[in-house]
């Protein structure tokens, strides 16, 4: 056992500075496996449907499986740290329902929309406090008794009624094209998606948050912040639900406390097929917008033809098992 | 590296499924509230029989989960394909509003049936249910039971319900008719849609009016909470039942003489409707205005009526459920 642990500690002390590059290595990350499965997706939805491969299609469909892609980007952070936050389905309702009842209370809607943020931003505090207060709670516990919480609350306001009329223009966000082309959805899309990138890649905190993933203990230790830091990431995850809401919210046009059911799961399986490993530390922002569109375009493929949606999901879930057991066939025995 | 190309092998069998070219007639959609409904299954039936007469391509979509957002997808994707109409049995009456819209001003034509629309959101709506029709039938038919003379009362659902009001107002109406002269309705009972409401309110029917013929409970909870009643005071061929129930609920009353028939629309014929409106309203036979007609096939002439701020086509009489065919449709809903 100590010899054990000897023969660690003399391990880890060599570490390199600076890693050599390596073109073998370089084309063996997973995103290019990402891309290319993209590509194949591309290239058998052309194969099915004679109306897939136009610009019109491919920027149409992006505003199916947009929103809860904004919940991805934040989601990200939280499973590189190896936590999860199950309650983002929940947080969307309830920032839609309250958002909606004040608009029709009386409530302008620019400021129905920021309070449908400030509640978003509310409930991912909320998980932030208690998963950092609680250490002996794990994020799945916490998440999950706030995600019944706050769909029961968003109940208790609305119970099994729809909420809506609300005015024109806020069906742009949903449903608004740029120049007649290009979806409004994708532009704010892009450039949350660039802002999320450059958070996680090319800032200190973006690094934190993958120290902490490797080893939160070592972490603190070494002067991160990591509570902290936990806490802005959660809370930063439940604004990106309540702005998951608001488009989704423009995109129906009315709200009830059912709504945006099963997204977080949607949401985690883009993120794991991404290549973000549920055990913390690994995986990049490239990988995660990859594998959005992955999904989106089969699914969206898949559909156009008709396949049953039942069997749509068996597909995408069996997708999700090849690839996962394809990346630990190809990287799992890179950890000695 | 044999690795990676044994993985990559894996992944890209995975897509090498190619599908059959789509044809290229009419599409009709028919998109329903969620998969796996046994009630919509047969409506799926009617719908796709019609098409086929019409020789247009049916396509079939229901959601994994009765959500809206899961509705909204499959219209942008019917869009994208370009059908003729869209057929739509709504889980939200005005959530869908932007996204049949949308659809309407790429000049698809949008029906709902079943579970409706809000106007804006539809050019007409296939009503299952006409009231009057409804209200006449079940009168009619319980005084083919008792023989034309009698004591009988209503078991209802709630005082303020107003689908079973107005098809009790038309009952009335119904008795006025000279042919009805010696048939008394002596009371029209609540039990509110609760089992047991039900079963006391019938009990009490029995206790107050001894010489009482038949009853009508134009409800399923009703009617089949006094399936229950009769059945166990032995009453069968004493006191009759009819109504709405169904099938899979009723079927031990209709078997055992209680209830020798009862009514319930036929989804078949909802869906084999809605494929002759979707057919009508593609073919510019009708708009969607009210006064139109149009032949919808086995079914005969059809006429869009007013309804609210809408339109509507009525399927007309329910469907009569009895000894003979009960067994088919027990299983189905």
């Amino acid at each position: 056992m100590e010899n054990k642990l000897e023969k660690g500690l003399t391990f880890n002390r060599k570490i390199k500075a600076e890693k050599e590059f390596n073109l073998k290595d370089f084309f063996l990350q997973w995103e290019w496996l990402l891309l290319l499965i993209f590509i194949a997706i591309h290239i058998m939805n052309s194969q099915l449907s004679p109306y897939y491969l136009n610009t019109y299609t491919l920027l149409d469909a992006t505003m199916t499986f947009l929103d809860k892609a904004f919940i991805a980007l934040s989601m990200t952070f939280v499973i590189i740290f190896g936590d999860i936050d199950i309650s983002v389905g929940s947080t969307v309702a309830l920032s839609s329902v309250i958002m909606a009842v004040l608009y029709n209370a009386g409530l302008s809607m620019p400021l129905a929309i920021i309070v449908c943020l400030l509640v978003g931003i509310t409930a991912g505090f909320i998980n932030g406090i208690l998963i950092v207060k609680f250490k002996e709670l794990s994020a799945v516990i916490v998440t999950l008794s706030t995600m019944i919480l706050y769909r029961g609350i968003a109940y208790i306001i609305l119970e099994d009624q729809a909420a809506g009329g609300f005015p024109m223009w806020f069906n742009f966000l949903g449903w608004g094209y740029i120049k007649n082309l290009i979806p409004v959805i994708l532009i704010a899309f892009s450039v949350a998606a660039v802002i999320f990138y450059l958070l996680l890649h090319k800032t200190t905190f973006g690094r934190k948050i993958y120290a902490i993933g490797n080893n939160d203990i070592a972490s603190l230790f070494s002067g991160v912040k990591v509570d902290k830091i936990k806490l802005i990431v959660f809370t930063l995850n439940g604004f990106m639900a309540a702005l998951a809401a608001l488009f989704l919210t423009s995109k129906m046009g009315s709200t009830r406390p059912n709504i945006a059911s099963g997204y977080e799961l949607d949401v985690i399986a883009m993120v794991v097929l991404g290549g973000v490993s549920t055990s913390g530390g690994k995986g990049r922002m490239i990988g995660v917008l990859l594998s959005i569109f992955i999904i989106g375009y089969l699914r969206y493929g898949l559909g156009l033809v008709n396949v049953p949606s039942q069997v749509i999901l068996i597909i995408i879930g069996a997708l999700l098992i090849i690839s996962v057991l394809v990346s630990n066939l190809l990287y799992g025995n890179k950890s000695e | 590296m044999k690795k990676i190309i044994i993985g990559m092998l894996v992944l890209l069998m995975l897509f090498t499924v190619v599908g059959a070219a789509a044809a290229q007639s009419g599409k009709y959609a028919l998109v329903v509230k969620s998969a796996g409904n046994p009630f919509m299954e047969k409506v799926r039936e009617g719908f796709e029989n019609a098409i086929s007469e019409v020789g247009g391509e049916a396509i079939y979509k229901a959601p994994a989960e009765p959500t809206v957002e899961a509705q909204i997808i499959m219209i942008e994707q019917l869009i994208t394909q370009r059908v003729d109409a869209i057929a739509i049995s709504a889980n939200d009456p005005e959530a869908l509003r932007p996204a049949l819209q949308k659809a309407m001003s790429r000049g698809i034509k949008v029906l709902s049936l079943d579970s409706s629309v809000n106007p804006n959101s539809r050019m007409v709506h296939v009503n299952q249910a006409d009231p009057e029709q409804i209200g006449r039938v079940q009168i009619q038919g319980i005084a083919e039971m008792i023989g034309g003379e009698g004591q009988i009362a209503v078991l209802s659902a709630t005082s303020q319900a107003t689908n079973q009001n107005l098809w009790i107002d038309w009952m009335k109406k119904e008795l006025e008719k000279p042919e009805y002269d010696n048939i008394e309705l002596v009371k029209v009972a609540y039990g509110d849609d609760l089992r047991d409401k039900s079963v006391s309110e019938t009990e009490a029917l029995l206790k107050s009016y001894p010489d009482l013929k038949g009853i009508i409970a134009p409800t399923t909870v009703g009617i089949a909470a006094a399936g229950k009643v009769l059945t166990d005071r032995d009453l069968v061929g004493e006191v009759y039942l009819t109504g709405l129930g169904l099938p899979s609920e009723m079927a031990e009353y209709i078997k055992n003489g209680v209830s020798p028939w009862m009514y319930l629309w036929n989804p078949i014929d909802l869906g084999y409707l809605a494929g002759y409106a979707a057919e009508g309203l593609v073919a510019e036979e009708i708009t969607g205005e009210a006064g139109e007609s149009f032949t919808a096939g086995d079914l005969g002439e059809k006429e869009v009526i007013k309804a609210g701020e809408g339109t509507e086509i009525m399927l007309g009489a329910p469907f009569r459920f009895d000894a003979d065919n009960i067994d088919q449709w027990k299983e189905v809903y």
